[in-house]
């Protein structure tokens, strides 16, 4: 069984998103190893790219600073390397198909699997396009996780069949950001996820508080948080890490409460 | 030339959020069906003859041609279309089919103001709402035509996001368009993003290479010995080179800006310094660092501060078919000035990048050789600029 397997194995999970090098890497280190310490189940590292398009203000300002700061590609498989040493948890990327054709697709899957990434999520990068880089993902052993869009109604199907990893479902429409309600009939898309697919699948976008994440895990297997995170580390700093540990917790009590 | 994924050779595709997938594949059926639709075409060549005052000239600039003593210079004059430039000709096409498509809303984004104005004036003609997504640098440099948008009806959102130029604003109109699909249509204005974006612009601009052919075999009775267009994104210059891409005999050139020098940081010639990559829905050449990061470009045109060129352009060019030259901003600033005072036209900034590279190599041409350079925009907007650029102030 793969580690994301196993994360999603008879539990919902919280997943929690962090920039890398936002503020600096070192504090995205000790973020990851709060949210994991508190009952984050996998973690999403983004690697920062300079015109993110299918993201809100809150995480392109963190590209933003994390970019300005220096951090760069080489620099974040360093930090990954590092946190393997005692994060069992999976990890994922999302970053942009650019920063991974440009680093050149092979020697940054080989990567990916040397220092124990789990899979890929690229949000310019839809099922038609996805032949880019799945053979190599194959290769290496990287799962390619699909998204699905209030708006993919006849494509639903055809993505959750051919799916890995878990499955991203985008619960609105629009850029990452924190919303205050979410009105996507959710509940009829994983319908249709469920009888194509047996890969689990967990919901985005718009995610902030407790109650939010326990709705979505309560309709799929779990929820994703990004910009709400994002925030503390903005309004924190390097202070951020106890602060994100404490909102990891509260967000993952209210999910476990589901299951 | 592209196959069924909107590939020209490697590049092109569709690299987008799965949000905008149907989006964009219902354009792709609405375009395919609506493009061999005779009403519709006619609906078409009537706006572009009565509304936008087409078929634009072709002058013989005869001042020129023996002030440089060497080929026939002819020009292309997109600068007389209404609004200014050729831009006219993708909108009106682009916004006919929005309305077929039951669409009340057009967004887009502009780099000098001509494609906002231009989206602007159709959303008008046919009472549509209109949003134009404009870098804050862009407000700056080309105020006059945010001001002509708004005079027009329509909201003109200030993007101050990354370099605050034309890449924002298409990145700003692209996350808006995932936010608002059902009654929006996304009204891109070049050969560029997704397809069928760069299929179905080149089309509507094609108008300008049918126009160049028959009205250059009707006063010389023979096709150009080469075509010279300035390229950004690259729409007016796709639109001139289309009708000739299969007459070998042409030589179809591209004028890039290069800014202050292609050797310098400063500089938005895709083409010569950039590399391959995927951005904004394509695979195309992209100006980036070496981890992908889009570079910040710069070139003193608003309308080719762009870091990327379309796909169809970058496959022209792999394949050799034709060239992209760099031309520096103080080049184009003496083929703006030299214009103006040769033939008494003020061309954009944009088309006198090209006109900068007509007067190089005309001079080395024979005399029964005849260049075509369209003059994509007339230059009014950049009086202001230029002006700065020598050194004086005047309010614009």
């Amino acid at each position: 069984m793969t580690r994301i397997r196993k994360a999603f194995y008879n539990q919902k999970v919280f997943i929690a998103f962090i920039t890398c090098g936002d503020p600096d890497l070192e504090t995205t280190a000790a973020c990851v190893r709060a949210a994991v310490e508190n009952g984050a189940d996998l973690i999403e590292l983004g690697i920062p790219f300079s015109d993110p398009t299918a993201e809100g203000p809150v995480i392109q300002g963190a590209n933003l600073r994390a970019l300005t700061g220096g951090v760069t590609t080489d620099r974040i498989f360093e930090l990954v390397k590092e946190l393997r040493q005692d994060v069992a948890v999976p990890m994922v990327f999302m970053t942009y198909a650019n920063v991974v054709y440009s680093y050149g697709p092979d020697r940054f899957l080989s990567a990916c699997k040397e220092i124990g990434i789990d899979g890929m999520i690229l949000p310019d990068l839809p099922f038609e396009e996805k032949e880019e880089f799945l053979p190599l993902c194959h290769v290496y052993g990287v799962d390619l996780i699909s998204l699905i869009a209030p708006t993919s109604e006849n494509r639903i199907a055809m993505i959750a069949k051919e799916a890995e990893g878990f499955l991203y479902i985008v619960s609105s429409l629009g850029v990452t950001g924190t919303r205050s309600e979410i009105k996507t009939d959710l509940q009829s898309m994983i319908e249709v996820v469920r009888q194509n697919t047996d890969i689990p699948c967990a919901i985005g976008f718009g995610i902030s508080t407790p109650e939010q994440a326990a709705a979505m895990a309560g309709i799929s297997d779990g929820a994703i948080v990004g910009s709400a995170i994002v925030k503390l580390i903005e309004k924190y700093g390097k202070e951020a890490p106890a602060h994100v540990g404490e909102y990891v917790k509260r967000m993952k009590d209210a999910v476990k409460a589901v299951s | 030339m592209t196959n069924q994924n909107g590939r020209f050779g490697v590049h092109g595709g569709q690299y987008i959020p799965e949000t905008l997938m149907n989006a964009v594949i219902e354009l792709e059926e609405v375009y395919n069906h609506y493009k061999a639709d005779a009403q519709f075409n006619q609906e078409l060549t009537d706006l572009y003859n009565d509304y936008a005052g087409r078929p634009s000239k072709l002058y013989f600039a005869r001042k020129m041609s023996a002030d440089l003593d060497g080929a026939k210079i002819y020009l292309k004059r997109e600068d007389l279309n209404h609004t200014g430039s050729h831009k006219i000709n993708n909108v009106l096409g682009q916004a006919l089919l929005a309305r077929k498509m039951g669409k009340t809303r057009l967004i887009a984004e502009t780099g000098a103001g001509q494609h906002g104005v231009a989206t602007a004036t159709a959303a008008a003609l046919m009472g549509m709402e209109c949003v134009v997504f404009m870098g804050e640098e862009d407000t700056i440099r080309q105020a006059l035509n945010v001001y002509r948008m708004r005079l027009l009806g329509a909201e003109v959102v200030t993007v101050r996001t990354g370099t605050g130029t034309l890449k924002d604003a298409v990145s700003e109109a692209m996350r808006e368009w995932t936010s608002r699909i059902a009654d929006t249509h996304y009204c891109l204005g070049s050969v560029m993003g997704p397809h069928p974006f760069p299929v179905m612009v080149r089309d509507f601009q094609a108008v300008i290479s049918r126009e160049i052919k028959a009205q250059l075999m009707e006063k010389e009775g023979r096709l150009p010995d080469a075509v010279i267009a300035c390229v950004g994104g690259g729409s007016n210059a796709m639109g001139s080179f289309y009708h000739f891409i299969e007459e070998p005999g042409v030589k179809l050139i591209g004028c890039e800006a290069a800014g202050r020098g292609i050797d310098t940081f400063e500089t938005a010639a895709t083409v010569n310094t950039g590399r391959m990559g995927i951005f904004h829905g394509m695979k195309s050449y992209f100006c980036q660092d070496e981890y992908g990061q889009i570079a910040p470009v710069y070139s003193i045109s608003a309308g080719l501060d762009y870091p990327g060129i379309g796909p169809e352009h970058a496959y022209l060019h792999d394949i050799g078919r034709a060239e992209y030259v760099p031309v520096t901003d103080n080049e184009a600033v003496e083929a703006f000035e030299y214009l103006s005072r040769m033939e008494g036209i003020i061309p954009a900034i944009e088309s006198a990048h090209a006109i900068a590279h007509a007067i190089k190599i005309a001079t080395v041409m024979d005399k029964e050789q005849t260049i075509v350079v369209t003059i994509s925009g007339r230059g009014d907007k950049d009086c202001a600029a230029i002006a700065r650029y020598r050194g004086e102030d005047i309010h614009d």
